[in-house]
């Protein structure tokens, strides 16, 4: 829908003698007033979701329970107090611990601890698991996030790399031969798409994994694992083989078909006729007229798959047991870890406000529009 | 109305929107049919009732279908009860006193060429101090005897005859269920037994010893089949899920679409009709929602509040006005703003609602069309997401929890892949349905994408 309302647009052609200075300058003007409205949309995702999680006190009591944790491990392993009655010792580290909740503002009124707990979230402050712990032992939630997120990467990236450059040329030979069988083959199998990725990896776990066994289960290497980097490498492709194919079953189709008639729509310009009538190769037509004007509205919706592979690595993850964050978030709800989940809301919207970012740095490097400070109406 | 079956006759030129529309009818007919022949605190009774409701069915079985392509290999269930008659019978007779025999005979005809997957003796006492006695035998076709043991029988006594280990070893290693069924030649160390096929006999010897004492017995020899789509690992009907499943999983893609579409659409006339600070307000919290992450944000509800389904499908909807869809309708609405007829209302005097609500949104509520029915199957796949991370709803059984209970229990890895492939089938079917159909509604209304 997106790549529609932008293709009504006009784009402007590049002017002859672009100053640079000026360029420059509107780049990072633009990508400034990206990078703040997208900095205050993560503040107000990160501040809802401590607003859900805290609506029933679960982060009070948390806090405070590890508060008291603390406090009693520190006064029952202090030595000098050994010698004392045990009502004493509670009563110590009753004391103890509300001088400390005070200390950390919890006995102030709501806002103002929501307002301490999205800092604390901000800044990645994100307190101590109550179950789940890192490969190395940690119960920091920070480090057993830290830990996924490679994981969630190697996947996503490599899927997403794959589809867009698959998609893109395959609408692209597809709008050469518009009409023919193949390209009804694929409009007709567009709607497959809406059956999400971790659907067809259970399809895909039944037929290779379940009846001819020749792909793993799940998991993102053997076990043990391999020792040497490329044994290490081919247990790995391996395993990313059925999520990858997953992902790219889900969307390959509905990619290619919203190109393919995105192209076709930029390929009855009058400039690109115009080419035409000058007799450029059709290759040259392709990347200089179709592909150049075309490119900020593909950069922008590939933000959109971004964000929605994101959200849906939570499942496949889940279904193939890749060790990523999405499959962390899993297991975080199945045993009620209820830092490590809010953690993992909060990494979530912070990976696709980045994504979304670094994709808007692109669309700036991209739209002519902000590099020569085109018209700006809607 | 002729505007409506000129644009039906239209969406029939679409071969495969026809064969959706076909799945959607389909679709809701079974629903229909779920909701009429299995009312709700029925379905619910069968889907969480208890061991007393599913107590008689197979673990794990295969639909009964399956049976036509695979012979006669997979049993069905044989339930014989002394209380119902059939070909169960009693025998009593007085030996001294007030003791009596109380002797029950369960012969049974058994033609399948596979073993059962179970069998279960449950005896039934009644006495007031002195409990009756039990012994029980087993007589095959050939004429073989096997003890099985003997009990005293209390009220209500289950004897798990396929767990029993002394029997088991009486056996020869075999597990009741093969041993007592097997053809005595075919059974050789690293031989594969085969079921002797005949007419065979539950014995019981009863002996009771007050006025009034009685003993009843049932026999379930469990198949490896039931039903239209077999059963879990609780023995529950998967059907039960698989029927109510639908008329669930329509109403919560439709009220989903519907809810969010609306109020997207509505919200976005607003906003391009009063323009200014509103309009601006509204274009910003739309940009905010599209980087919220909704799915996790749908399993902080479900992990700390509630899984009830209905306050889901609220928090959906609330996600969903702000959709990006707002965008879209925003630049038509700007169009619309600008026409004569809408300059027309508002020089005699027509109230902004009236404007709105009157002559605005109509002009352009075909558009609404295909984007409502696209969505549909992303809301019911959706629910199925939620429920397979275990957040499904706790009460109604959808199809979404029958693939999590699947998952869960590793399914696919014990090769019960009817357990994954009906629910999956029908998530299917409801989703391609009305995608398909959106599509070519897309195409009919957008006349942009007809050309090429």
């Amino acid at each position: 829908m997106a790549t529609e309302t932008l293709a009504k647009r006009q784009w402007a052609l590049p002017k002859i003698g672009i100053r640079v200075p000026d360029t420059l300058a509107r780049i990072v003007k633009y990508v400034l007033y990206r990078g703040v409205a997208l900095f205050v949309t993560a503040v107000i995702g990160v501040y809802l979701t401590v607003l859900i999680a805290n609506m029933g006190g679960y982060l009070d009591t948390i806090r405070k329970a590890q508060i008291r944790e603390q406090v009693g491990a520190m006064v029952l392993g202090d030595p000098t107090l050994q010698t004392l009655p045990a009502s004493e010792l509670r009563q110590r580290i009753d004391e103890i611990a509300a001088i400390e909740i005070q200390r950390l503002r919890l006995d102030q009124p709501f806002f103002l601890r929501s307002i301490n707990y999205l800092t604390d979230a901000l800044t990645l402050n994100l307190g101590r698991a109550e179950y789940l712990a890192s490969n190395s032992g940690s119960r920091q939630v920070r480090l057993i996030l830290l830990e996924r997120i490679p994981a969630t990467l190697v996947l996503s990236a490599t899927a997403n790399i794959a589809l867009f450059f698959t998609a893109i040329f395959a609408a692209l030979f597809l709008s050469r031969r518009y009409g023919s069988l193949l390209d009804r083959i694929v409009i007709a199998m567009a709607p497959s798409s809406s059956v999400p990725a971790w659907f067809y990896g259970i399809f895909l776990l039944l037929i290779f994994a379940a009846v001819f066994h020749v792909l793993p289960w799940g998991g993102m290497v053997d076990t043990p694992v391999p020792e040497s980097t490329p044994a290490y490498a081919a247990s790995l492709l391996k395993h990313m083989v059925l999520p990858v194919a997953a992902m790219i079953l889900h969307s390959i189709f509905i990619g290619i078909y919203n190109w393919r008639t995105f192209f076709l729509i930029y390929s009855s310009e009058d400039y690109v006729e115009m080419a035409k009538a000058k007799g450029l190769t059709s290759r040259t037509i392709e990347r200089r007229y179709i592909l150049r004007p075309t490119l900020p509205p593909i950069v922008t919706s590939f933000a959109f798959t971004l964000i929605y592979l994101w959200q849906g690595a939570i499942i496949l993850e889940t279904v193939f047991s890749w060790p990523g964050v999405g499959r962390l978030l899993y297991q975080a709800i199945s045993i009620f870890d209820v830092p490590v989940i809010v953690g993992n809301v909060v990494l979530i919207a912070y990976l696709l406000v980045t994504s979304v970012f670094l994709l808007d740095i692109v669309y700036a490097l991209l739209d002519p529009r902000v590099k020569v400070g085109g018209e700006r109406r809607a | 109305m002729k505007r409506f079956i000129g644009f039906f006759r239209e969406l029939t030129h679409y071969r495969s929107a026809v064969l959706g529309i076909l799945i959607i009818v389909g679709l809701i007919v079974l629903a229909l049919y779920a909701v009429i022949t299995l009312p709700y605190k029925e379905a619910v009774r069968l889907w969480r009732g208890g061991e007393e409701i599913w107590g008689d069915y197979p673990r794990n079985a295969l639909p009964q279908w399956v049976t036509i392509f695979t012979g006669n290999s997979l049993p069905k269930s044989i339930i014989l009860d002394s209380r119902q008659g059939g070909s169960a019978y009693k025998e009593s007779k007085e030996v001294a006193g007030e003791m009596r025999t109380a002797d029950i005979i369960m012969p049974f005809e058994y033609t399948s060429t596979g073993f059962p997957s179970e069998i279960n003796l449950f005896l039934v006492g009644k006495s007031i101090a002195k409990k009756p006695q039990a012994t029980m035998f087993w007589k095959t076709p050939d004429g073989r005897e096997i003890p099985l043991g003997d009990t005293t029988v209390g009220t209500n006594e289950r004897f798990a005859i396929s767990i029993d280990q002394r029997l088991t070893r009486r056996l020869g290693g075999l597990s009741p269920q093969v041993g007592l069924f097997a053809d005595p030649a075919t059974v050789a160390p690293e031989a594969k037994p085969v079921p002797l096929q005949g007419r065979y006999q539950l014995v019981i010897e009863g002996l009771t010893f007050e006025e009034g004492s009685t003993l009843e017995a049932r026999l379930v020899v469990y198949g490896k089949v039931y039903g239209l789509a077999g059963t879990d690992h609780r023995r529950r009907d998967i059907t039960v899920a698989l029927l109510w499943g639908t008329p669930i999983a329509l109403a919560f893609g439709f009220l989903a679409a519907v809810g969010s579409t609306l109020t997207t659409f509505t919200i976005a006339a607003i906003g391009s009709w009063f323009g200014g600070w509103l309009d601006a307000l509204i274009q910003r919290i739309t940009e905010i929602n599209a980087v919220l992450p909704t799915l996790p944000i749908l399993i902080l509800v479900g992990t700390f509040y509630t899984r009830n389904i209905w306050a889901i499908l609220g928090v959906v909807i609330a996600l969903g006005i702000f959709s990006l869809g707002v965008k879209n309708y925003r630049a038509m609405f700007l169009q619309v703003r600008e026409m004569p007829y809408i300059e027309a209302a508002h020089a005699y005097g027509a109230s902004n609602l009236r404007i709105i609500f009157q002559y605005m949104m109509p002009k352009i509520a075909p558009v609404l069309i295909p984007s409502f029915v696209t969505l549909i199957p992303t809301f019911v796949f959706l629910e199925a997401s939620l429920a397979v991370l275990g957040l499904g709803d706790p009460v109604l059984p959808t199809w979404g929890k029958v693939l999590n209970d699947a998952y869960t229990n590793g399914a696919l890895y014990n090769g019960q892949y009817y357990w994954v492939l009906e629910p999956a089938f029908l998530l299917m079917l409801a989703g391609l349905g009305f995608a398909v159909v959106g599509f070519a509604l897309d195409r009919i209304f957008n006349p942009r994408l007809r050309e090429v």
